[in-house]
């Protein structure tokens, strides 16, 4: 996708999220992995990207609003009772 | 000062390391999601438990209202749509065979409903050209100052001004997450829903272009971009030395 050259870091961290996903090309994997085995600064970086990674995964999801819950349960036993009365 | 010692840089990243908050067990199997812990819990749904019917409105339903809501114009309208896909839900229950997990066919029978209500109730934009509009802008994941601009080609594109480890002991505490969710609430919207399913609520890319009918090319660069922004501002935050 960028030729055969080495990677820049400037070209390196845009390619960190398709890296992570597994959806480089088998040459640009290697050129990546080819850089961030001799680069301190974006072996950083992507620890950065992976903590803020792990971080999200801990934020609270919303909860849902009690009365839209009420109206829900309302639902489902109505659903229920036609379905028993088949 | 210790630095965040995550897994090693080059591990590839699987769903399961974003684990380790509270969830329910059977939304914690994500390497199988169309498993032994969907089949159980249709059979508790079939047989009326409505216990298992409130575990999944509580699970998913806030995520519903807000993927109702990249589909139709306005919130009272996403919530329309919600409680109408959750009957739609318990109609079809017996008609669920379990080859797709259970959260694909609920979203599934969601987006259905959300795309019946035709023109007037859909957004006057509609998402997927949202999407395509904030994946095709010109945006580098770092500040293009933070790299050398040098004559010497072999020396243009390093780091000016290196990223360096964070402390791991702030990484996870509450004032840091809030942070990070104030960074996702500022993004551009398609891009907001991309990282919220992926790394808030750890969904897989195929899982996200579907549901949001995007190209798995837009979602990536959508998720890349919000994943950028997210960091930069982590970083202005935990590393208050970096002036960018």
């Amino acid at each position: 996708m960028i030729g055969r050259r080495p990677l820049s870091c400037q070209e390196l961290v845009e390619l960190v999220t398709d890296y992570l996903d597994g959806a480089l090309s088998r040459r640009d994997r290697r050129r990546f992995e080819k850089h961030i085995s001799g680069c301190d600064a974006c072996t950083a970086y992507i620890e950065q990207l992976r903590g803020t990674i792990t971080a999200a995964a801990r934020l609270t999801e919303a909860t849902i609003d009690p009365h839209a819950r009420d109206e829900l349960l309302a639902a489902f036993r109505t659903w229920k009772v036609e379905r028993a009365a088949g | 000062m210790s630095a965040v010692a995550l897994v090693h840089p080059l591990a590839v990243l699987s769903p399961a390391n974003s684990l380790g908050r509270m969830v329910p067990a059977w939304r914690r199997d994500r390497t199988n999601p169309s498993g032994n812990a969907d089949a159980a819990l249709v059979e508790r749904l079939r047989a009326g438990d409505e216990g298992a019917f409130m575990e999944l409105v509580e699970s998913y339903g806030p995520t519903m209202l807000r993927v109702a809501g990249t589909f139709v114009r306005d919130r009272a309208a996403a919530e329309e749509v919600v409680q109408e896909a959750w009957v739609g839900v318990l109609k079809g229950i017996d008609r669920f065979e379990g080859r797709s997990s259970l959260k694909t066919w609920l979203f599934s029978i969601l987006t259905n409903t959300a795309k019946s209500r035709g023109v007037r109730e859909a957004r006057s934009v509609p998402f997927s050209a949202l999407a395509g509009a904030e994946a095709n802008a010109d945006e580098p994941a770092v500040d293009p100052d933070r790299f050398l601009d040098a004559e010497d080609p072999s020396a243009s594109g390093a780091w000016a001004a290196p990223p360096v480890a964070w402390p791991e002991e702030r990484l996870l505490t509450k004032e840091t997450l809030d942070r990070i969710a104030a960074a996702i609430d500022a993004l551009p919207p398609a891009q907001g829903e991309v990282i919220r399913l992926r790394d808030v609520e750890g969904w897989s890319s195929d899982e996200v272009s579907a549901t949001l009918e995007i190209t798995s090319g837009n979602q990536r660069v959508l998720l890349h971009r919000a994943r950028s922004k997210v960091r930069a501002a982590l970083e202005g935050y935990l590393d208050p030395g970096v002036t960018t």
